[in-house]
């Protein structure tokens, strides 16, 4: 009696036959179609725009990585270097640079006169599309070699941005109609010189490898220096924050007793981790500048700074990967007679490491693309230093870091350096994607189930 | 075998290895375990049953102060080793675990090798002075937990690897090749099929020739088969403590009749 009534009662509310849907159910397949449109929507325009940022990037900025250059055969007259002879290396560094001038000068005479190219420029307007650091390279190089005076040397001077933007599209004759460092006919003469082989653009590894250059010569600025200083920063940090972070977190995850006031501590982690940048940047600036007297612009400050940055992110994660840590691990350990520590140092934290590894990979990543806190420390700026020579001179002499390096290129005025900000971008994305994807390796590889 | 085993436990009543009075633990407010005593005897399998949350596993972890590690627990009452309070403040609890073994509900074997799960023990408590002497501790361990031939040509594989029944055996090396003098068991079945559970119980009633063994269980056959004395709790209420034999045939309260019979549970 029961079994029928409960058998009939179902087939009149499910419907007649299961080969046809009902209302309810092709009302509900409608509703998860549609989220599911929705979904590979959102995710469109996500990549859609991740597309013409990477797009946008590389485009804009694949430009600093080529340079042009004018190869010249310069001869070094030993009655402009060194009128005595005697090749005291004293006086031949009492000539200014003022003085090798006419040596390029005349080198562009010979050139023009060899090649039979046609100019009414007088040498030295031809010698103008020449960067101004042209004049400095050869004495350089005249200091270290004295002995090559008298000779005729083969240079590769850089050319002036203009025309190095002239041969990259970005200045045509029209936008230099009232640009008084470069003229029409300057222009032409950088063409003939381009057909005679003489001007070339090529791959400029000194962008990658050099150092900032002043508003004037924006031809000869590179990130290299500024990659030495965020290199010199992440030290610092990784040294403070990975010791001090994991030691944190194994003592309140592991030992603390739970009270109000591990309670409060945990908030107060929590809170530092979203407190912007900038205010760790000031505090930077009181503590350790005003009151600890520690050098401006040093990438040791920059260092402390990021650190306390950094340091919420890694105890954080820490934690994280700490709790998730089975507690039979732990009782296992205790229950054979381990020490809490022994426990915890033993079993739980090469559990916890892959964990701590990624958060602090992720924290580094975050560090290194961080500008604002730099700005209050005077790490942004022109610093045109050399590469450091020492560990001491690497944490202690100013530097800048990668990303103020590029927002000060970005705010100059001179468009070549614009073209510099995007190129720093690419090495800057570069550096964060290889980190974080070795913390993806690194997480998938030590990753343990249990 | 049986009938030798039998024999022994009349012989052997009277050595009181642990003795607990007055036994008290709070949770907070909760009051989880009240006035309850029991003597665990040596070479004895001492079974608790009752229903879950009873209090059972709460009073086992007593007995080698694993409860310490839970901030809110508060333990009250007298528990004695060998005549010796264990929560005296001169006690760490550290040298009492190695005297007092546990071995948990769920296999929790260390994600290392099967060598390197048994030898831990011993080498946190330099119970071995070279190589030889732990290899020698570590084979005899997986000897006595009926786990040395299934394992003796992979102690490099890692402990995880194993089947559920051997990841409780590896535990239960690990657990005695520290030497201990009691054994604790929180259900060491309850996550195995019926082929090593009956593997596990035969090697409790081995282990009975060495050590004091305290099994907590749901299972009452499973208590019937392995243990001499058997406590029975029911809200935290120690309600009956006597012989094994005594409690499933002839209880003297109707609440393990009950219990017993499935009535309440």
């Amino acid at each position: 009696m029961t079994d029928l009534s409960a058998n009939s009662a179902p087939a009149t509310r499910h419907g007649a036959s299961l080969l046809k849907q009902n209302a309810r159910t092709r009302r509900r397949n409608r509703a998860e179609a549609r989220f599911r449109a929705y979904g590979i929507a959102a995710i469109a325009v996500g990549l859609a725009m991740l597309l013409v940022l990477v797009f946008n990037i590389v485009s804009k900025g694949v430009g600093a990585y080529s340079q042009t250059f004018v190869t010249l055969e310069v001869e070094l007259s030993e009655s402009k270097l060194d009128k005595k002879g005697n090749r005291d290396i004293e006086e031949i560094k009492k000539v200014s640079t003022f003085g090798y001038a006419p040596l390029i000068n005349n080198a562009f005479a010979a050139a023009v006169k060899e090649g039979g190219l046609e100019t009414r420029l007088k040498p030295k307007d031809q010698a103008g599309i020449l960067s101004k650091s042209a004049p400095a390279q050869l004495r350089d190089y005249v200091i270290a070699n004295p002995d090559k005076i008298g000779e005729t040397v083969s240079f590769r001077f850089l050319a002036n941005s203009r025309v190095d933007g002239y041969l990259k599209g970005r200045v045509t004759r029209d936008s230099i109609a009232n640009d008084k460092s470069i003229s029409a006919e300057q222009l032409d003469f950088v063409d003939q010189l381009a057909a005679a082989g003489i001007l070339k653009k090529t791959f400029n590894p000194d962008f990658v490898l050099g150092s900032d250059a002043s508003d004037q010569r924006p031809e000869s600025a590179g990130i290299g220096v500024s990659m030495v200083g965020s290199l010199f920063m992440m030290l610092v940090v990784l040294a403070l924050s990975l010791p001090i972070g994991v030691a944190a977190s194994i003592y309140l995850e592991e030992f603390a007793p739970k009270n109000w006031i591990t309670d409060i501590i945990e908030v107060n982690i929590s809170n530092l981790a979203a407190v912007p940048s900038i205010v760790f940047g000031i505090l930077g600036l009181a503590v350790f500048i005003n009151y600890m007297h520690l050098p401006m612009s040093a990438p040791l400050v920059g260092g402390l700074v990021l650190t306390l940055m950094t340091l919420p992110t890694i105890i954080i994660s820490t934690r994280a990967s700490l709790k998730a840590v089975p507690p039979s691990i732990r009782d296992a350990a205790l229950g054979v007679g381990a020490s809490k520590m022994q426990a915890v140092f033993h079993h739980v934290l090469p559990l916890a490491a892959p964990g701590i590894l990624t958060g602090t990979i992720i924290g580094l990543a975050q560090a290194l693309g961080e500008t604002a806190p730099l700005l209050l420390i005077g790490m942004v700026g022109f610093i045109a230093s050399n590469p450091p020579d020492s560990l001491a001179a690497g944490l202690l002499s100013p530097n800048s870091a990668m990303p103020a390096q590029i927002y000060e290129w970005a705010k100059r005025a001179d468009p070549a350096f614009y073209e510099r900000a995007w190129g720093g971008i690419i090495i800057l994305l570069v550096f964060l994607v290889t980190m974080n994807t070795l913390a993806v390796i690194l997480r998938r590889r030590f990753e343990r189930r249990w | 075998m049986n009938d030798m085993s039998r024999l022994e436990r009349v012989v052997e009543t009277k050595n009181i290895k642990m003795e607990c009075r007055d036994c008290q633990v709070y949770y907070g407010e909760t009051h989880a375990i009240k006035d309850v005593n029991v003597d665990i005897e040596e070479k004895t399998v001492t079974a608790f049953i009752g229903p879950s949350g009873c209090g059972k596993s709460t009073f086992l972890r007593c007995l080698n102060r694993m409860n310490d590690t839970i901030a809110t627990a508060r333990v009250e009452g007298s528990f004695r080793l060998d005549g010796e309070d264990i929560y005296d403040r001169r006690v760490d609890p550290v040298q009492l675990r190695a005297k007092v073994g546990m071995v948990f509900q769920k296999p929790n074997p260390f994600p290392k090798s099967i060598y390197d799960n048994v030898a831990y023990g011993p080498r946190i408590h330099g119970l071995a002075r070279n190589k030889a002497e732990l290899d020698e501790i570590v084979e005899k361990a997986l000897r006595r937990g009926a786990l040395w031939n299934e394992v003796k040509d992979r102690l490099d594989a890692p402990g995880t690897g194993l089947s559920g029944g051997q990841q409780q055996r590896l535990c239960i090396a690990r657990a005695i090749a520290t030497e201990p003098e009691v054994l604790l068991m929180d259900e060491p079945c309850s996550a195995l099929d019926p082929i090593a559970t009956a593997q596990v119980e035969e090697l409790i009633d081995e282990l009975r020739q060495n050590y004091s063994v305290v099994i907590v269980t749901h299972s009452m056959q499973q208590a019937a088969r392995v243990s001499q004395k058997t406590a029975f709790f029911h809200l935290g209420n120690l309600v009956e403590f006597g012989e094994t034999g005594q409690i499933f045939t002839n209880p003297v309260d109707p609440r393990t009749e009950s219990y017993i019979t499935g009535r309440i549970g």
